[in-house]
């Protein structure tokens, strides 16, 4: 086999496995590269409030990874970055990324001075468009790369220059393109990751009409600091703390109409999401709605303990259909208890939807052919020689196996370089 | 290299507008003799930085402070190769969260001046570390089942010479057993493959395997381990550099199980295990009289997710007991097959091939608690169906099926206990460190003082604890994966073993190069110890979380570098003060505390002393400034790698200073424990423990000494926890040694 013509390893996307992926390569002597869409790295898990089963800050870690990023002259990031084509083969690609824009260059000190002077709000897209924040702003506190980003439609507005006088540095540039940079890469790590299955899709739950039917991800915003709510879970409808709240497990997932395969984190998910109201609310009354709870390995001792809460109920039956109470913004979930085989009209105050992992290569494939399974997940990690697939690219995954996936992947592509 | 200081101080970001910089420059040259201190309202653009480069070509500055932005940023821009850097952080600590021209404030920035330059002033360039002997790359693998074979070859192809050591005659583990296995995309059975794998391994010329032997010992450490391999009456020796270990699993004793599930009544109730035992390669009967099975009950959940057996799940066992279910179905789908399961768990695209077991006929029972009847030759199966809401009764079964667990390899064997003092010898005082739970499974067999085997996390398996870092075990160069590390299958198995094989490589890689592993990956510095004044006291052996300091037969202390994490627990434990860095020591952090400006009880201007642990402490800190929220202005803050570096001297030192009060803060110790470096926050809180005691005896009251625990994600908590100490030693009042 050819010794690879260049040596070194892209990873595509810049969330727990990808990250974990260069950092690994790189700490192990090679040439990396890491490219994120977005203006920040972490990816899904920084949108986290709490890993299970230790319910500990995704940051803890992120932290760590940042500064070994730091401390690692071999590892370059490009963020707001993404690969539009990739050709040749392996030890030998050519691949395309385009940088958009964030119109805020590497001068940016992080003062905030442009905020402050700034008027025009966006929808936060860290917090899911559940609160709104100025159109020039860091994406979140601990963001990393510590730099600003402006809004498209702040940088076409009549506010523009006004911003950009505010900043001391020189660091905006209203002027930014996007642009491509052409490179050769010795072999690529596709971890683009995942998004929340679509809620809205659910016609029976009434998710986007109802406003106090949210999503896990959406929980795991509110119950965060730096959330919409400063960490306070909140009725959207009026603000008011939850009495009873009830999570639908398998929402969209194990369903032929929508995910037909299990995410395999959403039952830990609402488990641990169980503690976050338990410690602001003593007394709210918790049901979780399930098909069967998948706890497994240690994790079985997370399930155990969320057991022995009184005031979480379990029970065993798919909501057929969600109603609300139109004075109250309340809900009416219509279920079927199938132990008992009767019929129920259970009114609560919040639903959480326990919503699915859908890969992104469903939607966005990779730029050269690969093989994918029925649901768009890449049907193997040896995507392609020379491409390996990683993190939930490949396969529902929680952080500990994405790291996994990760570190592994790292290994594979070590290896598309090194083939004597 | 000639030591020339030289301090920069940013006015940018709000530093100019909030300080008086012609004051705090006057405390760089005067107070700190610092021959070259200049200002630049940008520091981080081009210019500034060639104004710093320009005095390292000219000037022949070589210890550089910066007074200006976190540490924790711009750190691309403020690298200077060959100088040693501080970065004092004036901007997020001071600036951001103090009132601006305020006096207070400039107090803060000026002490925190004073304080980067004693910190500068006692740090030295890294030396890294070589040992005496070569080097080695190799890996040696320990355990030659799937995932060990995986794990060779992965390494093997990434150019590493490995050596593969296996107890049985044969390679391949439990999946010598398995005749067929569901994996991606799971849709069907497929064949098991595992032949092609050991071939692949007993071909590759870089792969040296022992079978049907065992390692007799392992000394040393990354890079230099010494490994001896028992074979046949013979040792054999090699010098190697990382070890991964996948020692796999047991199944748990099917004799232990509760008698509900009958098993020893009848030869027709047997395990998962023995139903791929059995059937390897002939069609499934009935075990007593090998007749052909027509009807089949399976049992999930035998003996797990029960804390009087195996607390937890073992992850595979649904989809391999759907796997048997349908093995059955294809050799004759007119049999009955049940599975009795109380969840079922097939996550991620599993789920397809539960779809497929419900398409093939199988039928599924779900229920807590059932229970197996013999009654004559009439087996049968009693179980309270949930769903349909009434019991049920599976009788003349051929075959009961049930899925025990799987135990690691390192949960056999006794208790390894530390060694003890002999008798007579005075017990030095005790500090309770906690215990590794360590059980002497020979399987290693580590000459490591605190232990011959990677510590158990829970229930055996030699986990890491970190979510985020899942091959970090507690011993530096050893990567368990697979089985022994956690229940898996095999999917799941072919990428840890080649995880594990990466982390074997990237060790070898670092240490080579002389730099730590994870969590200070790339870290040059390593403990040195002035053994002239070490009194054989046993604590730095002892608190080591990573058992990286051996033992002589007198007590004195023989570190190990390259088992090193540079977490600096040793550092914080010696009474004697004889270890440090050359970037970090004792006398470092006690000058900074000696430089602070501590006013006298009349100027009603406390003082705390706020030691933070740099991984979670330090950026809460920073993220306060961040956010413009603010605290008391009496917090002058020191980080620490780690609080397990503390030692009880800072606190001597810190007090008799006059300074009113010491606060910890760092992360979560117990179950649940967030110290990167496993111990050192446990460690911290037992020391000050033992402070408390001597606090009292110097009539100074232990309120002055606080611990508090703080995640990264608690930014908004921390100045109401700052200012309520500050509050509390306004009610203690000043401390009595002011002034002396």
């Amino acid at each position: 086999m050819a010794k690879a013509v260049t040596q070194s390893i892209l990873v595509v996307g810049g969330g727990m496995s990808g990250l974990s992926a260069a950092l690994e390569a790189a700490e192990a002597g090679h040439e990396v590269y890491l490219v994120d869409k977005n203006p920040y790295l972490g990816g899904r898990v920084a949108q986290l409030h709490q890993y299970f089963p230790k319910l500990c800050p995704p940051y803890c870690g992120l932290e760590i990874n940042f500064r070994r990023l730091k401390n690692n002259p071999k590892l370059r990031v490009f963020t707001l970055a993404e690969v539009t084509s990739v050709s040749g083969g392996e030890g030998d690609w050519d691949v395309s990324i385009q940088l958009n824009p964030r119109y805020v260059n590497e001068k940016c000190t992080a003062c905030n001075k442009c905020n402050e002077a700034c008027t025009m709000e966006i929808d936060n897209p860290f917090n899911y468009g559940m609160n709104k924040i100025k159109a020039a702003y860091l994406p979140h506190d601990l963001a990393f790369p510590m730099r600003y980003v402006l809004d498209p439609v702040l940088v076409k507005s009549s506010e523009a220059k006004k911003v950009q006088d505010a900043c001391p540095y020189d660091a905006i540039d209203l002027d930014m393109c996007p642009q491509t940079v052409n490179m050769k890469v010795g072999a690529i790590v596709w971890a683009t990751g995942w998004k929340p299955y679509d809620a809205a899709k659910l016609d029976t739950y009434g998710f986007g009409a109802y406003p106090n039917v949210i999503t896990n991800v959406m929980m795991e915003r509110l119950a965060a600091f730096n959330g919409p709510t400063q960490g306070k879970i909140l009725r959207p409808s009026d603000g008011k703390a939850p009495e009873t709240i009830a999570f639908i497990q398998c929402a969209g997932s194990r369903d032929e109409n929508h995910l037909p395969f299990c995410s395999s984190i959403c039952c830990l998910a609402s488990l641990k999401q169980t503690t976050y109201i338990r410690e602001q609310y003593p007394d709210a009354k918790i049901t979780i709605f399930f098909i069967d709870i998948r706890a497994t390995d240690r994790l079985e001792d997370f399930y155990r303990k969320v057991k022995e809460d009184q005031n979480v109920q379990f029970f065993k039956g798919k909501v057929a259909k969600i109603e609300q109470d139109a004075a109250t913004n309340n809900l009416i979930l219509r279920v079927e208890d199938t132990t008992t085989m009767t019929l129920h009209e259970i009114p609560v105050e919040m639903v959480v939807l326990a919503t699915g992992m859908q890969p992104n290569t469903s939607e966005s494939p990779v730029p050269i052919a690969v093989q994918y399974d029925d649901y768009g997940f890449i049907a193997s990690m040896a995507a392609r020689p020379g491409i390996v697939a990683s993190g939930c690219t490949r396969t529902p995954a929680g952080v500990s196996e994405s790291v996994q996936d990760g570190t592994a992947a790292a290994l594979k592509a070590i290896q598309s370089l090194v083939r004597r | 290299m000639e030591r020339k200081l030289a301090v920069y101080i940013c006015t940018g970001c709000g530093i100019g507008e909030a300080l008086d910089i012609e004051q705090l420059s006057k405390v760089a040259t005067k107070d700190c003799k610092a021959p070259i201190c200049r200002n630049h309202p940008n520091l981080c653009n081009k210019d500034g930085v060639q104004l710093i480069n320009n005095d390292i070509a000219n000037e022949g500055a070589t210890v550089l402070v910066i007074a200006a932005c976190s540490p924790r940023v711009m750190y691309d821009v403020f690298n200077f190769d060959g100088c040693v850097l501080e970065r004092t952080n004036i901007r997020e600590q001071v600036v951001w969260c103090q009132k601006p021209k305020d006096e207070d404030t400039q107090m803060m920035a000026e002490d925190y001046l004073r304080m980067g330059v004693a910190k500068a002033n006692k740090m030295e360039l890294p030396d890294p570390y070589q040992p005496e002997q070569e080097m080695s790359k190799d890996i040696l693998v320990v355990g030659g089942g799937l995932t060990g074979l995986t794990a060779a070859l992965e390494a093997s192809r990434a150019g590493y010479q490995v050596v593969l050591v296996e107890k049985e005659a044969e390679l391949g583990g439990f999946q010598r057993t398995v005749s067929q296995k569901v994996t991606f995309p799971y849709k069907e059975l497929k064949a098991n493959d595992l032949g092609q794998l050991v071939e692949a391994v007993q071909k590759d010329g870089n792969i040296k395997v022992y079978t049907g032997a065992k390692v007799e010992k392992i000394s040393g450490g990354p890079c230099v381990f010494d490994v001896s391999i028992k074979q046949n009456g013979s040792t054999a020796e090699h010098h190697m550099g990382a070890v991964v270990l996948a020692a796999g699993w047991q199944p748990y004793d099917p004799t232990k199980l509760d008698s509900k599930l009958g098993y020893g009544t009848s030869p027709n109730v047997i395990t998962n295990v023995q139903f791929e035992e059995m059937f390897v390669s002939a069609p499934v009967t009935r075990p007593s009289d090998s007749v052909p099975v027509k009807a089949v009950a399976f049992l999930q959940c035998a003996g797990q997710r029960d804390p009087e057996h195996l607390s937890y799940c073992s992850s595979v066992c649904c989809l391999a007991a759907l796997k048997q279910a349908v093995q059955i179905k294809q050799q004759d789908p007119e049999a009955n097959v049940f599975v009795v399961y109380k969840e079922m768990r097939t996550p991620g695209q599993g789920e397809d091939f539960y779809r497929k077991a419900q398409q093939e006929g199988v039928i599924f029972v779900r229920c807590q608690s059932p229970e197996v009847i013999l009654r004559g030759n009439n087996l049968t199966v009693e179980a309270d169906d949930e769903l349909m809401g009434e019991k049920v009764l599976l009788d003349n079964l051929d075959l009961v099926v049930l899925a025990t667990g799987m135990m690691p390899a390192t949960a056999f064997g006794e208790d390894f206990k530390a060694p003890q003092p002999k008798e007579g010898e005075e017990k030095k005082e005790e500090i309770q460190v906690p215990a590794d739970a360590i059980l002497v499974s020979d399987i290693l067999n580590l000459e490591y003082r605190l232990g011959p085997e990677l510590p158990g996390l829970q229930y055996g398996f030699p986990d890491s604890h970190y979510i985020c870092f899942p091959y970090e075990s507690r011993r530096t160069g050893i990567y368990a994966a697979g089985c022994v590390r956690r229940p898996m299958g095999t999917a799941n198995a072919l990428e840890d073993g080649a995880g594990a094989a990466l982390k074997a490589i990237q060790c070898v890689e670092l240490t080579t190069r002389g730099m730590a592993v994870h969590p200070r990956a790339g870290d040059l510095t390593y403990p040195e110890f002035f053994m002239q004044r070490c009194t054989q006291c046993k604590r730095c052996t002892e608190e080591c979380p990573f058992g990286a300091i051996n033992e002589d037969e007198k007590g004195n202390p023989l570190p190990q570098p390259t088992r090193c994490r540079r977490c600096s627990v040793c550092m914080g434990a010696c009474p004697e003060r004889i270890i440090s860095f050359k970037n970090y020591s004792v006398e470092m952090i006690g000058g900074m505390i000696k430089s602070i400006n501590v006013p006298d009880e009349y100027d009603e201007k406390p003082r705390i002393l706020v030691l933070a642990c740099e991984n979670d402490a330090y950026p809460a800190l920073d993220m306060v400034g961040l956010r413009r929220q603010t605290y008391n202005a009496w917090v002058r803050v020191i980080t620490l790698r780690c609080l397990g570096s503390l030692n009880l001297v800072w606190i001597a030192d810190t007090l008799s200073k006059g300074i009113d009060g010491v606060f910890l803060l760092g992360c979560r110790h117990g179950d649940n424990y967030q110290c990167h470096f496993v111990k050192g926050s446990e460690l911290a809180d037992i020391r000050l423990s033992k402070v408390k005691e001597t606090l009292e005896r110097l009539v100074l009251e232990s309120d002055r000494v606080r611990f508090e625990t703080i995640s990264i994600a608690d930014y908004d908590k921390l100045p109401a926890l700052l200012d309520q100490f500050a509050e509390r030693l306004v009610e203690v009042g000043p401390n009595p040694y002011k002034g002396y």
